[in-house]
């Protein structure tokens, strides 16, 4: 997947938490400390109840496929058709990836299929987490 | 009448839709306003108060030769026109304007004078989507679409009978883009665009503009032109981030401006209620979305109910009946051009003129499920 010219996130000082993280191997969510609320995207607060008490944590990892398009149009850093995934992490927030390892088809792109991310480095200092299909 | 009443008095398209080649997008939204005075009667002197998106109200102001007394630069994508009518009442009836002029323009086929949309890298969805590859709505406006389908059984075949039915409309107006019939398989043999999206289920890319001009209900007597009411409106956000939408079969936005709208309104989102609707479609699955969120239908049963011909032609609910941003036009943010099509229907001056229309819905998107806007519009003195 790491062709040339896939756009890169800038991560903000709300967010290098989470860059940090991938770069570390290690997909980081936070937690509301007042509300328990699990969220993302990153942010120092939470968006629940408002308060400014929030914990970085390691997530699983595990999540399921949510919802998908395949894309036919060239974009650069992508070979068409791929899929564009939203996955239902396993403790709660979705977040936007790719899903890797697997035929990029309806028939092998299965609603609530179970996924794991995997971490994929693009450059010295962007690693982007992406999800295959659970193994065992 | 209601005390403080707000009605549209003005309203045109640009003098010409589609391929624009001669004017940049700042000289669609003055060409639109022009039409719009013309319609009305009135010089850029008269006009107090000056909305729009796109371009800001400051350069239109200048531009047009306005002072104004009252400004809104509400951008929130599409449906920003339903929100500038309804800032553009609130100040009317607050006494904070007399006279609003409300301006669209966009050379979205083009690209003359327009600016584009960039997404800066360290934006949310800079950093959270755009590595993911998506690449404008037509990829990412789509993405909760296979949510929807395995939540309530629906059909590629049902999603492509909105376009069918679209064209139907538009294929009464001669001012629209696409006129030749379609059929079903037409619709699933077109160009993958993004799975389970085709090229017939996603909107036209085109050139144009549209200006309203709403004055209060009692000036607007005086007018040569039939004034249409504002009955009900309602807007709200959501985000900007497909990804994060709460519910991917339902848009939160458009459950907060509809109902907030029919409430105003005093009516309900009903056949019995409403007769004509306009739901802005940038794709086919916005009026499904539309139908369900409003509350004219249950969810999961409005594509059964486009395909089965409810509102197609001669149907109970005769919705976007100008052929829509699927096969009218679109170039780029659509609201405008719905708003247009709701003031000919109740002027009973559409091109597809549904039989004695008093009471029009027009409801807007922003973004992909970012924003909404819902205006009710009258005929009947309120
Ligand atoms: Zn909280």
């Amino acid at each position: 997947m790491a062709e040339p010219g896939r756009a890169l996130p800038v991560p903000t000082p709300e967010t290098k938490h989470f860059w940090d993280g991938t770069n570390a191997g290690e997909l980081r969510l936070q937690r509301c400390d007042s509300c328990g609320k699990n969220y993302f995207p990153p942010r120092p607060f939470c968006a629940t109840c408002g308060s400014r008490k929030v914990t970085v944590f390691k997530a699983s990892g595990k999540a399921v496929l949510w919802s998908y398009v395949i894309h036919h149009r060239p974009v650069p850093g992508f070979k068409p058709p791929y899929a564009i995934a939203v996955v239902q992490l396993a403790e709660g927030p979705r977040m936007m990836s790719n899903i890797v390892e697997c035929e990029q088809t309806p028939e092998a792109l299965q609603l609530d299929m179970e996924l794991e991310v995997v971490f994929e480095k693009q450059n010295d200092t962007v690693t982007l987490p992406f999800f295959r299909p659970a193994k065992g | 009448m209601r005390r403080n009443a707000v009605a549209v008095v003005g309203a045109a398209e640009t003098t010409q839709l589609g391929v624009i080649p001669d004017l940049s997008q700042i000289g669609l939204h003055a060409d639109a306003a022009l039409n719009a005075m013309a319609d009305c009667g009135l010089r850029p002197k008269d006009i107090d108060g000056i909305a729009t998106a796109g371009e800001t109200p400051v350069q239109l102001a200048q531009y047009l030769g306005i002072t104004p007394a009252w400004v809104d630069g509400t951008s929130v994508g599409g449906c920003s026109f339903m929100i500038h009518v309804r800032h553009a009442a609130a100040a009317i009836e607050a006494g904070l304007a007399k006279t609003i002029l409300i301006t669209h323009g966009e050379s979205g086929k083009s690209r003359i004078g327009n600016p584009g949309r960039t997404v800066p890298p360290a934006s949310l969805n800079g950093q959270f989507e755009q590595p993911f590859g998506p690449m404008g709505p037509p990829s990412m406006f789509t993405i909760p679409v296979l949510r929807y389908m395995k939540t309530y059984g629906v059909t590629e075949e049902q999603i492509a009978q909105v376009s069918v039915v679209q064209r139907e409309w538009a294929a009464k107006n001669p001012r629209a883009t696409f006129k030749t019939p379609i059929t079903t398989e037409d619709v699933l043999n077109s160009r993958m665009i993004a799975y389970p999206f085709r090229l017939l289920m996603c909107c036209l890319v085109t050139d144009g503009g549209g200006a309203l001009i709403l004055t209060s209900a009692e000036r607007a007597r005086d007018f040569k032109t039939k004034p249409v009411y504002v009955l009900g409106t309602g807007e709200s956000a959501e985000g900007p981030m497909v990804s994060q939408m709460e519910d991917f079969t339902s848009s939160r936005a458009f459950r907060v401006a509809g109902p907030t709208a029919f409430q105003q309104a005093g009516i309900s989102a009903s056949v019995k209620d409403v007769d004509h609707l306009m739901i802005y479609d940038a794709f086919a699955h916005l009026p499904i979305y539309g139908l369900e969120d409003l509350g004219f239908l249950p969810r999961g049963e409005a594509a059964a109910f486009i395909a089965g011909r409810n509102t197609a032609p001669g149907g109970s609910l005769p919705l976007n009946t100008n052929g829509g941003g699927l096969s009218f036009m679109h170039s780029g943010m659509y609201g405008m051009y719905a708003l247009q099509e709701s003031v000919r229907q109740l002027r009973g001056t559409a091109a597809a003129q549904v039989p004695n229309a008093k009471i029009s819905v027009c409801h807007g998107v922003g973004g992909m499920f970012a924003a909404s806007g819902t205006i009710i519009f009258s005929n009947q003195s309120p």
